[in-house]
């Protein structure tokens, strides 16, 4: 990633990847995404939140890597885990059981009320539709974890005004949808992105950009989105990532690309 | 009781043509020697299970072995797409693939209800979701004691159930230890268990968080180190990130992959697949 003109330093992803962990800060457990959410909660754990408990869908509990997993059941994680359960328990016990605080997931398609499409792309008539991975363990994450965050980098083909496929329901077509389902978490409360944060509006659940990064206009946001993005009444700027941020977050990557 | 074979033989008499086959292991211990010995045994028309097909999958699949995949998530970790299993998807090549698509909270329970041998398991998942959709193995049932709507999916009992373990006794009583993933329950759901390990150990030694499998729930054994390369077996060997890496554009090129299925599996037997070796 190239450096932005306006905020030199550092770059648009280590922005989003800061916030993110910054996100973290005061959650006491957290069931950890691979890929960017993995980034965000390793850096939490080195910064913000030093005894966050990640966990992970391959089994392990309280995981403490030195080095960014490739993948969720990297070697790393189970040795560094307080407890290493099978993966059924870990979904009905701790998950569905309701043991933890945050899900924290990334997405290939996200609609104004951060529902989640991971399934399938609708590439027009007379196309296959294009495959994505699949649910992976998101349906339940965002359903049973007390509050959910994401993290995303921004553009018209990741913000939709219609998802293909809904694979993971955020707040469903509105207020009130997840509790007609007996959803018992809140859901999603911010998306965190390369150009600032969105988070649900209290009366419509509606995703409404309520921060800026330096140097990031509301325009650019909004040229980002495939929707009519809503925009808060006062939207905020975040903090530029202080010099002990950006230095534990590079050690984290750089880590992660050395050799074993 | 397990008899302790070749891989060769073992695949031979367990698996057959249009069975349907789980080959478990989240991450860790994924029993990749076995998948090579399916696809050298050009054993086909399978129905393959597993929560995350990975790499594995991706050969089998593009190697033209596989009518249908049971499953939660179809990716290589930390890498990107499966290509082979894409272009099956979407361009029906070499085969059309069919898909009975679940998340990683269904698929485990679906396991637990085979190993359970119920019909089918329940958990509060799916709310919200097109998954249903699109499969007849999820529906819903109410609770009788509390009258709250439940989702309900099928049991899964594979044909054959292969898995990769650290050690095996010379009874073949087995021990996998560090991630377990859905290793126990595949095992149990299933009508024949198939095992490949590290090594055959005069005494298991217990182990914090290690699964016994106990010989009489195993038909077969096999000794093959390295056997879950490019996935790993802790305390044995470490994830072969690179090779995950390197796999993303063999696998984009249908020459290039079956040229490495033909240079790598095919015209290779299993270097180390011999029944006792140490």
């Amino acid at each position: 990633m190239t450096e932005t003109p306006e905020t030199p330093g550092f770059t648009r992803d280590e922005l989003m990847e800061v916030n993110a962990a910054r996100a973290l800060a005061g959650a006491k457990t957290c069931f950890v995404g691979i890929g960017l959410p993995s980034t965000a909660a390793n850096l939490a754990r080195a910064t913000v939140n030093p005894g966050l408990v990640l966990i992970y869908e391959s089994g392990t509990i309280g995981s403490k890597p030195t080095r960014l997993p490739l993948s969720i059941g990297d070697g790393e994680l189970a040795e560094t885990a307080d407890s290493v359960v099978p993966v059924p328990e870990m979904f009905n016990y701790w998950l569905q059981g309701g043991r933890i605080d945050v899900g924290f997931l990334g997405a290939a398609q996200v609609d104004a009320y951060a529902n989640i499409n991971t399934t399938v792309i609708d590439r027009g008539p007379d196309k296959p539709e294009g495959r994505l991975p699949g649910a992976g363990g998101a349906p339940e994450i965002a359903s049973n974890c007390g509050r959910v965050l994401m993290v995303l980098r921004h553009s018209t083909r990741s913000f939709v005004r219609k998802l293909d496929f809904v694979t993971t329901m955020g707040h469903g077509s509105g207020p009130g949808d997840r509790t007609k389902l007996g959803m018992p978490g809140t859901g999603p409360v911010a998306v965190i992105t390369d150009l600032g944060i969105l988070r649900p509006d209290p009366a419509t659940a509606e995703l409404t950009l309520t921060e800026l990064h330096p140097g990031v206009t509301v325009e650019q946001v909004r040229a980002a989105t495939g929707w009519d993005l809503a925009v808060a009444g006062t939207v905020g700027t975040t903090e530029p990532p202080t010099p002990d941020e950006l230095a534990a977050l590079r050690a984290l990557k750089a880590a992660g690309k050395e050799p074993r | 009781m397990a008899d302790i074979r070749s891989l060769h033989d073992a695949v031979a008499d367990l698996i057959h043509d249009g069975d349907t086959v789980a080959m478990e292991g989240f991450t860790h211990l994924i029993p990749y020697a076995a998948a090579h010995e399916v696809i050298r045994q050009g054993i086909t028309d399978l129905t393959l299970v597993r929560m995350t097909p990975d790499v594995i999958y991706d050969q089998l699949i593009g190697a033209g072995l596989v009518r249908k995949l049971v499953f939660s998530w179809g990716g290589n970790p930390g890498v990107g797409s499966l290509h082979r299993f894409r272009d099956a998807v979407e361009n029906g090549w070499p085969r059309p693939l069919e898909l009975d698509e679940h998340s990683h909270a269904g698929m485990a329970n679906r396991y637990v209800a085979g190993a359970s041998k119920l019909p089918f398991a329940v958990l509060r998942g799916y709310r919200g979701s097109d998954i249903p959709t699109r499969t007849d193995t999820i529906s819903t049932v109410t609770c009788p004691f509390t009258g709250e709507e439940l989702a309900a999916v099928a049991a899964l009992n594979p044909d054959v159930t292969v898995i990769h373990a650290q050690q095996a006794d010379r009874a073949g009583n087995v021990q996998l230890w560090g991630l377990t993933g859905v290793q126990k329950e595949a095992a149990l759901a299933a009508r024949r268990v198939l095992v490949t390990v590290e090594e055959i150990v005069e005494e298991l030694e217990p182990r914090p968080g290690g699964i016994v499998l106990p010989t009489w729930v195993i038909d077969a054994v096999s000794v093959v180190p390295g056997g879950a390369h490019p996935s790993y077996a802790s305390g044995y060997s470490v994830r072969d990130n690179a090779f995950y890496q390197a796999w993303d554009p063999i696998a984009r090129n249908r020459d290039a992959f079956t040229r490495w299925i033909e240079e790598n599996v095919r015209t290779r037997t299993g270097r180390t697949e011999k029944a006792g070796a140490r």
